[in-house]
């Protein structure tokens, strides 16, 4: 194939304005009516998308009310009878909380659940810091055995979810704001090549931040992955495909899958950048779109970065931006 | 089901810790376990995940010596594993790891998981159909310091959970004045009772006690040694 062309491995479909988190949650109590082993534990948020399910299915679905640590255990209980938890709340109320819970009751214990988090890194712009959960992936990644899966649109949410929620492992599903506008075929454990360059620099776009950084290199020569499983790391299909200088745009911490990706290449010497949230506290109120500016996020500040990275290599178009 | 031999229970333990047996005796979760696992639970040691068995959690993982002791004694597992306690080759760690010993339904040992667990159970139970089948949660005194413990006491009275039930060995270790034990459960909703763990027909009446729609606390009273 020839280089820079768009490699048809999956097949587009047009996302739904629907966000993830009403696509995701009518799909969870969908699975709840489907499967006599799904159970069902929120944390006093997104009740209305659940009100049939609660009517139909009262044994095996629970609003705990705002008691996280309660919440996870609750869940592991569930799971050690045999059944597959979904639990469902904010991302920093998800994680961050009740992380031990999360550490022990399902990671040491090697038991299945889907977690379900909302307001990916800064979505909930306006509450301030005590609700931004940038480091959630980096944390939820360290427990053994976690698969953390990073959709970015609705549909690859909903796919991913009923893909993954049977599985006897932990499941972190991390769902955003910020949607790409066609969605791929993904596959948990599975990254998607979009582009092939030839000028070894790999750009690897990570849910959310595909549409992005796809209109960040329309004059960037570089192979794209996609990737919406970020642990465990699809560090196969990365080595083959990677050249000598990667270059991973991520939603969340910024460095959060340096590791990941370094483990990849052995004693293959290969360039690194990491492009993400910055480690601080937002103090910006207003948008989503006016915080991605603060986080450079935003598609010219993304463009901009991506230029300063590749600048040496001659990878990067000579046209100013 | 035959009570268990007190003296083979310490004898057990014994081996696992090689405290003598006068120190063995007041292990404080002792007299509970003998009772739980003599006369209360129901289980099939040979089918440790048979589904009509009653659920025991020891939230309080540390000291599972007892704990070790009374498996060992209903023969979930081999005696000679006791004198591997915290070895190198053994399967009997310093907490209880349910991915090793057959018996154990939940790894604890950090405080305050094993009732946000039971609670689970207790649901999980009601949803299977398993109407007979109880889950029973161990903790300490102390171990009631964790926040996590008392979400859990608010939530179980509103899911009618009858099916649970809580044992606080109360040996009296809480730096933080923990009393007064039944007010403070009744007031949660949850049907309490307090008795002297040395008396083990009081001990029976407790834990076999199931309300009809309250989950239901037996505080345990334990003297400190030389108390």
């Amino acid at each position: 194939m020839a280089p820079g062309a768009e490699l048809p491995s999956t097949i587009p479909s047009v996302t739904t304005a629907t966000g993830m988190r009403e696509r995701v949650c009518r799909a969870a109590a969908q699975l709840l009516l489907e499967d006599e082993r799904v159970s069902i534990v929120l944390g006093e948020i997104s009740i209305p998308y659940f009100e049939e399910a609660f009517r139909r299915a009262p044994e095996r679905i629970f609003n705990v009310g705002i008691m996280e640590q309660t919440m996870v255990g609750v869940a592991a209980g569930l799971a050690m009878e045999g059944f597959h938890p979904i639990v469902h709340t904010i991302a920093p109320f998800l994680v961050e909380r009740p992380f031990e819970q999360l550490k022990i009751d399902f990671g040491y214990q090697e038991l299945g659940g889907t977690f379900i988090s909302v307001g990916a890194s800064y979505d909930y712009v306006v509450e301030g810091t005590t609700h931004h959960s940038p480091a959630d992936v980096a944390l939820v990644s360290t427990i053994p055995g976690f698969e953390v899966l990073v959709p970015g649109t609705a549909t690859e949410a909903v796919s991913l979810l009923r893909a993954s929620y049977a599985s006897n492992r932990g499941k972190y599903l991390r769902l955003s704001e910020r949607q790409n506008p066609i969605s791929h075929e993904v596959q948990p454990g599975r990254t998607e090549v979009l582009r092939r360059g030839a000028s070894g620099a790999t750009i690897i776009a990570v849910g959310p931040m595909l549409r992005p950084v796809q209109d960040a290199m329309e004059d960037i020569d570089a192979t794209l992955l996609y990737v919406t499983t970020v642990a465990p790391f699809d560090s196969v299909t990365v080595a083959r495909e990677a050249g000598d200088h990667v270059i991973v745009v991520e939603p969340f911490l910024q460095g959060t899958l340096a590791a990941s990706v370094m483990e990849c290449f052995g004693s293959r010497p290969v360039r690194l950048t990491c492009i993400g949230v910055p480690r601080t506290n937002f103090r910006t109120y207003g948008s989503r779109e006016d915080l991605d500016v603060v986080a450079g996020l935003d598609v010219p500040t993304l463009k901009r970065r991506l230029y300063e990275a590749l600048e040496t290599r001659g990878a990067a178009s000579t046209r100013a931006v | 089901m035959s009570g268990l031999n007190r003296d083979e229970v310490v004898r057990l333990a014994s081996l696992a810790t090689g405290d003598e047996k006068h120190e063995v005796s007041s292990y404080s979760t002792l007299d509970v376990l003998m009772v739980l696992y003599g006369r209360v639970l129901r289980f099939d040691s040979d089918r440790p995940d048979w589904e009509e068995r009653d659920r025991f959690i020891l939230s309080k993982g540390h000291g599972p010596s007892a704990f070790y002791a009374v498996l060992a004694a209903r023969g979930f597992f081999p005696e000679e594993w006791l004198s591997t306690f915290m070895a190198r080759e053994g399967r009997l760690g310093g907490h209880p790891d349910r991915r090793l010993i057959p018996g154990v339904e939940a790894s604890t040992g950090s405080l305050g998981h094993g009732l946000g667990l039971s609670v689970g159970i207790g649901l999980a139970l009601r949803a299977k159909g398993l109407e007979k089948q109880r889950v029973f949660c161990l903790t300490g005194d102390a171990e009631l310091n964790e926040g996590s413990n008392w979400e859990a006491i608010l939530v179980a009275p509103q899911l009618r959970l009858s099916n649970l039930t809580l044992v606080v060995i109360d040996n009296h270790s809480s730096s933080i004045p923990m009393g007064p034990w039944e007010d403070k459960f009744m007031s949660f909703g949850w049907h309490a009772r307090a008795v002297d763990s040395r008396d083990h027909e009081q001990l029976y009446g407790a834990l076999s006690y199931r309300d009809a729609e309250w989950p239901a606390v037996v505080i345990a009273d334990v003297q400190p040694v030389g108390g």
